[in-house]
C-alpha cells in the first residue's frame, strides 16, 4: 500500500513541479476551445446544432485527460532512459503494485489537468447544464484518465527510443482523439467510419461528458458509457500490469 | 549465497555472458572485475531479476531470481553503474521512496537518511531538486541511497566511477563495516585495481563473457607472475582497448523531454 501511494505520490508532485509546462500544456487544448469552438460556431448553429462551443467543450476536456495520461504512461519511456525505472523495477514490490501507483498518479495527474481544462471552459463561456451533473462529469474524466494511463502504460512498457513514441502519437493517440467525436457530432457518420468510432475507447468517455454535461442527446446512453468504460479500463489495466510485468533493461 | 551455473546470456547478434560459473559464499566481498563490455553487468542484472537468462542457473540465498523475483529482491540491495535518480525529486525525497520501496520503517530510515546525507555531505542540500546537482553529487547520492536498507547482499557495480577520494574513502570504509558487522555479502564491479585489492576477499577477472581467472589477490598475481593486481588484470585480458556501445539515444531524449512535460 506504502508502495503504491509513494509511487503516486511522485508523480503528482511532477506534475505539481512542472508549472511553466502546465502553462504551455494549456495551449492546444485553448486553440481548440477559442478557435475551433468560435470559428466553426455560425456554421454549427445555422446545421441546428445549437452552441459549438458548448458542444466542443467536453470533447476538449475529453482530449485534455486523453493526452495527459497517455503521456504519463508512456513517461515510463523517459524514466527507463534515464535510469529511475532500473531503482523500482529492483525494489522489494510486486511490480503490479510499481504498475499500479504509476498508473493512479498518472490518471490523477490528468484529472487535475482536466479539471484545469473545464474551469478554462467556464471561463470561456460554457455553461454546464446543472451542478449535479458535475460529480458525474469528474467519473467519467476518471474513467478516461484510468483507461488511457493503463494504455499508456502498457504502450510505454515496451517502447525503447523516441521514433516509438512519435509512431504511437501519430498513428495511435491523434486517430483515438479524433475518431472519438470530440470536435463533431457521431451522428449520421458512413458506416464505416460508424463502426470505427464505436471501438474507440474516447468515444464513450466524451459521449458520456458531452451528455452529463450539456444535456444533450447521448449517442450511447449514461449507462453504456460507464459500462464501456469500465470494462475498457479492467481489461487495460490488466494488459497493462502483464506488459509491465514483463519489462527487460 | 550467490550461486551461478554455466550462465549464459545472448542477445541477438553477441554473446554477453558465455558459460559463466562461480560462488560466492555468505559474508565474503567478491570483485569482478573485466574490461569494459565483458559481461559484468549483464551478470549483475540476471543476478537482480532485470535480465533473464537465456540458459544456466541462478541462486541468490537458494532462490531463484526468474522463479520467485520478489523473494530474491528482498534479499539484495544495489548502486547501479549508471544513475537512476529520479531528478525531478529532492535528495530527500529520493531517500524517503527508496525507503518506502524498501519497507524501511519510517523512524528508521528518516534517521538513517539523515546519517547518511551527513556522512556524504549531501545534508545542507537534502531539499534541492536532484537535477541541480554536480555529477559527484548525484554519484554520491546514488551510494547514500545504497546503504538505506541493509541487504543481505550488496551489488555494486563500478560504484566509485566518478566519486572523488574522499567520498572513495567513505564508501569502503562503509562497505567494510557492514561487511564486518552484519555479514553483508557485496558483489562488486570497478575498473580500480587498488579498491578491489584493498577490500575483495576473492577476485574474478571475467573477459568476453568467459570468467579467465578466479582466486584472492595474492593467488592472481602469483599465477600470473606479476608484481600488482592491475599488472596480473592485464597479462589475464591483454592490452587491447574494448568499446562499449554507446547510450546515444539518452542525449536525444533529454532535450525531448524538456520540450514535453517532463
Amino acid at each position: 500500500m506504502h508502495a503504491i501511494f509513494i509511487l503516486w505520490l511522485r508523480e503528482v508532485k511532477k506534475y505539481t513541479r512542472s508549472r511553466a509546462q502546465i502553462v504551455a500544456s494549456l495551449g492546444q487544448p485553448l486553440l481548440y476551445l477559442l478557435v475551433l469552438g468560435f470559428g466553426l460556431g455560425p456554421v454549427f448553429q445555422q446545421a441546428g446544432n445549437g452552441s459549438y462551443l458548448q458542444f466542443v467543450a467536453p470533447g476538449v476536456i475529453g482530449m485534455t485527460v486523453l493526452f495527459t495520461s497517455v503521456f504519463s504512461g508512456i513517461a515510463l519511456l523517459f524514466d527507463r532512459q534515464f535510469g529511475f525505472l532500473k531503482e523500482t523495477l529492483v525494489a522489494p514490490v510486486p511490480r503490479i503494485r510499481i504498475m499500479i501507483g504509476r498508473t493512479l498518479g498518472g490518471a490523477t495527474v490528468a484529472m487535475l489537468q482536466g479539471t484545469l481544462i473545464f474551469l478554462v471552459c467556464v471561463i470561456a463561456g460554457f455553461r454546464p447544464v446543472n451542478l449535479i451533473s458535475i460529480p458525474l462529469a469528474f467519473v467519467f474524466m476518471a474513467l478516461i484518465a484510468i483507461v488511457f494511463a493503463a494504455f499508456g502504460t502498457a504502450i510505454g512498457s515496451g517502447l525503447q527510443d523516441m521514433q516509438g513514441f512519435q509512431l504511437i502519437m501519430n498513428f495511435l493517440v491523434l486517430p483515438i482523439f479524433f475518431l472519438s467525436g470530440a470536435l463533431y457530432p457521431l451522428t449520421n457518420l458512413p458506416m464505416v467510419l460508424a463502426a470505427i468510432t464505436r471501438a474507440d475507447p474516447l468515444s464513450y468517455g466524451v459521449d458520456g461528458l458531452r451528455g452529463v454535461l450539456t444535456g444533450r442527446l447521448m449517442v450511447f446512453g449514461t449507462g453504456t458509457d460507464l459500462l464501456a468504460l469500465s470494462l475498457i479500463a479492467v481489461a487495460l489495466l490488466v494488459f497493462g500490469a502483464w506488459r509491465f510485468s514483463k519489462i527487460e533493461i | 549465497m550467490i550461486r551461478v551455473e554455466n550462465l549464459v546470456k545472448k542477445f541477438a547478434d553477441f554473446t554477453a555472458v558465455n558459460d559463466v560459473s562461480f560462488e560466492v559464499p555468505k559474508g565474503e566481498i567478491f570483485a569482478f572485475l573485466g574490461p569494459n563490455g565483458a559481461g559484468k553487468t549483464t551478470t549483475i542484472k540476471m543476478l537482480t531479476t532485470l535480465l533473464s537468462p537465456t540458459s544456466g542457473t541462478l541462486e541468490l540465498n537458494g532462490l531463484d531470481p526468474m522463479r520467485q523475483p520478489n523473494e530474491v529482491r528482498q534479499q539484495f540491495g544495489i548502486v547501479f553503474q549508471d544513475p537512476s535518480l529520479d531528478g525531478d525529486l529532492t535528495a530527500a525525497e529520493n531517500l524517503e521512496l527508496h525507503g518506502v520501496l524498501y519497507h524501511v520503517p519510517r523512524k528508521v530510515r528518516r534517521e538513517r537518511a539523515e546519517m547518511l546525507l551527513k556522512l556524504f555531505e549531501l545534508w545542507d542540500r537534502k531539499d534541492t531538486v536532484v537535477k541541480k546537482f554536480s555529477g559527484g553529487m548525484k554519484r554520491r547520492l546514488e551510494i547514500a541511497r545504497g546503504f538505506l536498507h541493509t541487504p543481505k547482499i550488496l551489488f555494486l557495480d563500478e560504484p566509485t566511477l566518478g566519486l572523488d577520494p574522499q567520498s572513495r574513502n567513505q564508501l569502503w570504509t562503509h562497505v567494510k563495516r557492514l561487511n564486518e558487522a552484519e555479514q553483508v555479502t557485496v558483489f562488486l564491479t570497478t575498473h580500480y585495481m587498488e579498491e578491489a585489492d584493498r577490500v575483495a576477499h576473492r577476485i574474478a577477472v571475467i573477459d568476453h563473457g568467459k570468467i579467465v581467472a578466479i582466486g584472492t589477490s595474492q593467488e592472481l598475481r602469483q599465477r600470473t607472475n606479476s608484481e600488482s593486481l592491475e599488472d596480473a588484470f592485464l597479462a589475464l585480458t591483454g592490452t587491447t582497448i574494448r568499446d562499449e556501445t554507446a547510450n546515444s539515444g539518452a542525449d536525444q531524449l533529454r532535450q525531448f523531454a524538456q520540450m514535453w512535460r517532463r
